[in-house]
């Protein structure tokens, strides 16, 4: 069985071919069949294999396919790598990915661009699956840009708004920032190491550089620039807002789930390199620490149902990236595949609701949803339960293991403190958005038809984002095995309360609005943080000054290039020479004469005074 | 055999132009013959497998001027039959794309096509210096024709402009190449041209730097390196469809095959020297040539001055100087041959369409021609360096390979992957995507530019997916020239290209 990896990309690949072959003449109600019975193919392949994988003794399987470059020492295979890691990563882009498939044969069941959709979608799967399979960095990189190009593609989906085609080349932009300084780090790690196969290249690092030191730091910060890129963190975090202006179901897919995840994984791929670096791990929990806060103080201000969620995505990898500073790689995965389950629920279910509403995205103008979109209320309700870890949903447990991970690791009090604010935090922003958007007075102008495609898989991931946090994959296999370790008392006390105490003030500023929150933004320190946090504290503003706007005038002066001026001064100074020289030319013959003359006194001069 | 490469080109130019009397179509056959005919002779190339040693598939040398020491010598080795493959690949396709745009004097356009890329052919193959200066001229003399006849609103200037710039520096070439053939005969006391005789010279270190100029710049002209590079964007501008694919795909890559067949090997101690300057301006030519795509707003133009940031990454691997690099350069030259092509040929088929290139009366395009819209994104995409298109497999080796000479260089080299999808991806947005600004009632792509664009398509996947093909075939001319100077030409040791630092230094 597990020699049919290589089929699980392949699946949708064709799909994708097949979909853009037919040039949008296939008959609209094929269109579903191929484009998430691709995936769905995969899913149930992925499946197989994987109980095939779990029931062995965890060995790693190795699948060269062909030989894609080799130039001297260097060589590069489209090989596959599967183990507990990769397996991971694998049930989740099939499994929750053939659930947003199945999604969206129902969300985008009128749209024009039907066939072209899915065939970026199967694209999607296909890059996302080579990402996580690959073998070595610069297959994964090919996967690492393939699911940006896709993304590209989706969030820009809807082409004659020039908003998402700016907001598509924002994301594309700024991952590549992050996506160069991984490049780069792959150069570096080449021309130290000879090779690229990723579990050779972790062995030849562990060999030949001691713990802490430079060149093992500066190749593990590259590929954090990457990461930082992909999953949306500070500095690079500014595009997922934007993102949100493709259809939900790619919210879901790729800036919830899989894609936005792929950071995790590459630093959970390449940990050994990491742990050559503690100070570089321990900037990698604090860019997670700060993120994590940044973005859930800006999630408290958003109006925009989407919006909130992406900052909500951001404010969870962040969680990760702590994580995995503080070493706790299984519980960085671990939550990484809960909060695929409950965010892309959360996703769906905002989908659900602009579907069913008339396209509203602003939750200020919804209000008393809950009687009329029910499957929608009660999968935002589990969603946010888990999002905000209440006890015993899946979330609950990997925030859970991450903090108690945190709380022992050096600094680790700070990392600890900062997680669990942000659990009080999340706790707030989520349960604003389910009181605000479903509670109040019954809406009358809403009405959910969400028929058999769009909410079974409500159902289902709502059933993952309850139960999901039961099972885990024997991710010891991957990792060096680290006890999350015990809160003690006060500090479990804490970490237990936070979530609860944030739902009970969203409880008191938006349900029962015994303090109302206008109370705080109204005031003049009040607004102008409110004002500071609804911008994403301010960091658009400050790149476009930096950067984009200098990069733009730049461009513009110099539209006509300035290298150019050379070659027409010359092209200028001949001519103007060639009508001085002309003009000496006048046919008289007194001029000529006196020129004669002029010049022969001259010469004579010369000769006789040197 | 590779005379007739040549002579069935020249042959067929002249016929095609005859040919006009019988009709607009029969030129238009009879290039496309001439070039499939061309084709077929390589074949065999293609059969024989590739030797472990002695790079030269083939060559031939017969005496022509034998007072000066000038043969007439050509050679094919794996570099040069990639580039011949290419020259007759986009020679097709550039017959195809002006299958309908070419309605004046077919004959003499074709003829014309055909000499250019005659010429193109003899420059690749030549292995005397001086055969090689006359296929250099010849190959322009026919391009300026194209431009100055077909063009486009500005086609005088542009083509006197093309015509100054090749001119010039083809001047300083021909100047440093009879200084070093007297060089030699004061040496050897014979006058040869011939390639692996000069290699042999033995040069002052201030004489061969003036030398190395000398052809440095008549190649970095062509190719085209900042700061000569104005000249590019009015020719590949104003030139007709079929003119924009042959001056982008083929005509500079032998400022590219020059620098790497003649400049570093001849003097390749100066190249030591020279090479942070080379690939400071390769990086240069990179972000400049990046930023000023993104500034335009003439289609073709940008597309124009993104070859100038394409070729910089050229530059950078040749002067890089290793296996790694070296092949890169290969790979770039054939992927960015065919990407720009097709680049050039779609804004070709939107002119035709709706008679401008100006980006800011397009927009929305996808919804009347989707598959010219799609194919345009493909090959944009393909362009910013997507893994798994030929582009990113070059720029991908150049890097990695650079990286090992000099660090910093390629940090900032690697930021042109940041901007390639800034003007990438705005070419996109203003053409295809965003609002319909004026409507345009066009036909999209038909079964003639589909076949040419599925080509285009299978050949950058091609390169994109399995660049190995290829790689081997380069690999046999790699070795020798990382090594020494072919079978029975092998250089001392101590002429070896510059240092240690050329070889392949392998594993740490």
């Amino acid at each position: 069985m597990l020699n049919y990896l290589g089929l699980i990309p392949l699946f949708p690949l064709i799909g994708f071919l097949i979909l853009v072959a037919s040039q949008g003449n296939m008959p609209r109600r094929w269109v579903p069949w191929i484009g998430a019975g691709s995936v769905g193919l995969s899913a149930v392949l992925a499946a197989l294999v994987g109980i095939e994988f779990l029931s062995g003794s965890l060995e790693p399987y190795r699948q060269t396919l062909w030989t894609w470059m080799r130039v001297g020492h260097f060589a590069s295979g489209f090989s596959l790598y599967l183990d507990a890691l990769s397996l991971n990563m694998m049930f989740v882009v099939t499994g929750v990915g053939f659930l947003i498939h199945v999604y969206s044969v129902g969300f985008m069941a009128d749209d024009a661009g039907y066939a072209r959709f899915f065939a970026y979608m199967n694209l999607f799967v296909f890059a996302m699956l080579v990402l996580v399979l690959a073998d070595n960095l610069v297959l994964l990189y090919l996967g690492w840009e393939g699911v940006g190009l896709c993304s590209y593609l989706l969030i820009g989906f809807w082409y004659e708004n020039p908003e998402n085609g700016a907001a598509a080349r924002k994301a594309f932009v700024m991952t590549r920032v992050g996506d160069t300084a991984m490049a780069i780090g792959l150069f570096l790690l080449f021309a130290r190491l000879g090779t690229l196969d990723i579990q050779a290249l972790l062995n030849r690092a562990s060999a030949a550089w001691p713990v802490g030191s430079g060149m093992a730091a500066l190749a593990a910060l590259l590929l954090l620039g990457g990461a930082v890129g992909k999953s949306a963190q500070l500095p690079l975090q500014t595009w997922l807002p934007d993102a949100m202006a493709g259809p939900t179901p790619i919210s879901a897919l790729i800036h919830a789930a899989t894609m936005v995840t792929a950071g995790v994984y590459l630093i959970a791929r390449t940990h050994t390199l990491f742990e050559l670096a503690p100070a570089v791990l321990q900037l990698v929990a604090a860019v997670g620490a700060v993120t994590l806060l940044i973005a859930g103080f800006t999630a408290l201000t958003q109006r925009d149902i989407k919006r909130i969620l992406a900052y909500s995505t951001i404010s969870q990898i962040g969680y990760m990236f702590l994580a995995l500073g503080v070493t706790a790689f299984s519980s960085a995965i671990f939550h990484l595949t809960t909060h695929a389950y409950f965010k892309a629920l959360l996703f769906l279910a905002a989908g659900a609701v602009i579907h069913s509403y008339h396209h509203e995205h602003d939750i200020f103008r919804m209000g008393g949803l809950r009687k009329r979109l029910p499957i929608a209320f009660w999968s935002f309700v589990i969603g946010s339960a888990a999002l905000t870890a209440l006890p015993f949903t899946s979330g609950y447990f990997s925030k859970h293991e991450i903090l108690a991970s945190a709380f022992h690791a050096e600094n680790g009090f700070w990392f600890w403190a900062a997680g669990t604010l942000g659990a009080l935090l999340t706790g707030i922003y989520s349960f604003r958005l389910v009181f605000i958007a479903f509670f109040g007075p019954e809406n009358e102008r809403a009405s959910e038809h969400l028929g058999f495609a769009m909410s079974v898989p409500l159902i289902l991931l709502g059933a993952l984002a309850l139960l999901g946090g039961f099972v885990s994959m024997p991710l010891g296999s991957v990792f060096p095995r680290s006890e999350p370790g015990e809160l003690g008392l006060i500090a479990g006390i804490f970490t237990d309360l936070a979530p609860l105490v944030g739902v009970g003030i969203a409880v008191l500023l938006y349900l029962l609005r015994t303090y109302p929150v206008e109370a705080l933004t109204e005031t003049r320190w009040g607004d102008m943080l409110h004002r500071f946090w609804f911008s994403g504290w301010g960091f658009d503003w400050l790149y476009g000054k930096l950067l984009v706007n200098p990069f733009r005038w730049l461009a513009a002066v110099n539209s006509s290039d300035i290298a150019d001026d050379i070659y027409r001064g010359i092209a200028a100074a001949s001519q103007y020479a060639h009508r001085a020289f002309a003009a000496t030319q006048t046919g008289q013959l007194r001029w000529y004469v006196a020129a004669f003359t002029g010049g022969t006194v001259l010469a004579i001069a010369l000769g006789i005074l040197s | 055999m590779l005379a007739a490469l040549i002579l069935v080109l020249a042959v067929g130019g002249l016929l095609a132009w005859q040919a006009e009397r019988y009709g607009a179509n029969a030129p238009r056959w009879i290039a496309l013959m001439t070039l499939i005919v061309d084709g077929a002779l390589l074949i065999p190339y293609f059969a024989g497998g590739f030797p472990e040693a002695g790079v030269w598939l083939d060559d031939i040398r017969l005496h022509w001027i034998p007072r000066f020491g000038i043969s007439f010598h050509l050679g094919l080795d794996g570099v040069s039959l990639l580039l011949v493959v290419l020259t007759i690949f986009l020679g097709l396709m550039a017959v195809a794309a002006s299958w309908t745009e070419i309605r004046e004097r077919v004959g003499f356009f074709h003829f014309n096509l055909l000499w250019t890329l005659a010429g193109v052919l003899g420059v690749f193959l030549a292995l005397d210096l001086f055969l090689f200066f006359v296929f250099w001229e010849i190959m322009i003399v026919p391009m300026y024709f194209l431009i100055a006849l077909w063009g486009h609103e500005n086609r005088a200037y542009a083509a006197i402009k093309f015509f100054l710039f090749t001119q010039v520096s083809g001047l300083l070439m021909l100047l440093a190449m009879v200084v070093l053939v007297i060089i030699h005969q004061r040496d050897a006391g014979v006058y040869t041209f011939d390639y692996f005789d000069l290699l042999q010279t033995s040069l002052e270190l201030n004489t061969a730097w003036w030398l190395m100029l000398g052809f440095f710049i008549a190649f970095t002209v062509k190719l085209p390196g900042v700061p000569f590079h104005t000249w590019l964007p009015d020719a590949h501008t104003q030139a007709p469809t079929g003119g924009s694919v042959i001056l982008a795909g083929v005509m500079l890559k032998t400022g590219a095959y020059g620098l790497l067949r003649f400049v570093i090997p001849l003097f390749p101690e100066t190249v030591a020297d020279f090479s942070p300057i080379a690939m400071g301006l390769g990086v240069a030519g990179i972000l400049y040539g990046g930023m000023l795509a993104f500034a335009q707003s003439d289609m073709k133009r940008l597309v124009a001055y993104s070859s100038v940031s394409h070729m910089g990454f050229v530059l950078v691997g040749l002067f890089a100087w290793n296996a790694l690099a070296l092949q890169g350069v290969v790979i770039t030259l054939l992927a960015h041959g065919i990407s720009s092509a097709a680049l050039f040929v779609l804004a070709g088929a939107v002119q035709e369409r709706i008679h401008t290139r100006d980006m800011n009366r397009m927009g929305g395009l996808w919804t009347d021609v989707p598959r010219m819209a799609a194919i345009g994104l493909f090959f944009s995409v393909a362009a910013l360096g997507m893994p798994g298109l030929g582009n990113f497999i070059g720029e991908f080796l150049v890097l990695l390979g650079a990286y090992r000479v000099d660090a910093a260089m390629t940090a900032a080299a690697a930021l042109g992957l940041i901007i390639a999808p800034v003007y990438s991806l705005i070419l996109i947005q203003r053409a295809f995507h965003g609002e319909t600004r004026e409507i345009h009632r066009i036909r999209d792509f038909g079964a003639r530019e589909l076949a040419l664009m599925g080509f285009l398509i299978v050949a950058t996947v091609w390169i994109g997916m399995y660049p190995q093909s290829m790689l081997d075939v380069s690999d046999t001319w790699l070795k020798n020239s990382l090594r020494g100077w072919g079978e029975g030409v092998a250089q001392p040791n101590d002429s070896q290209p510059p240092g240690e630092r050329l070889a392949d230094r392998g594993e740490p």
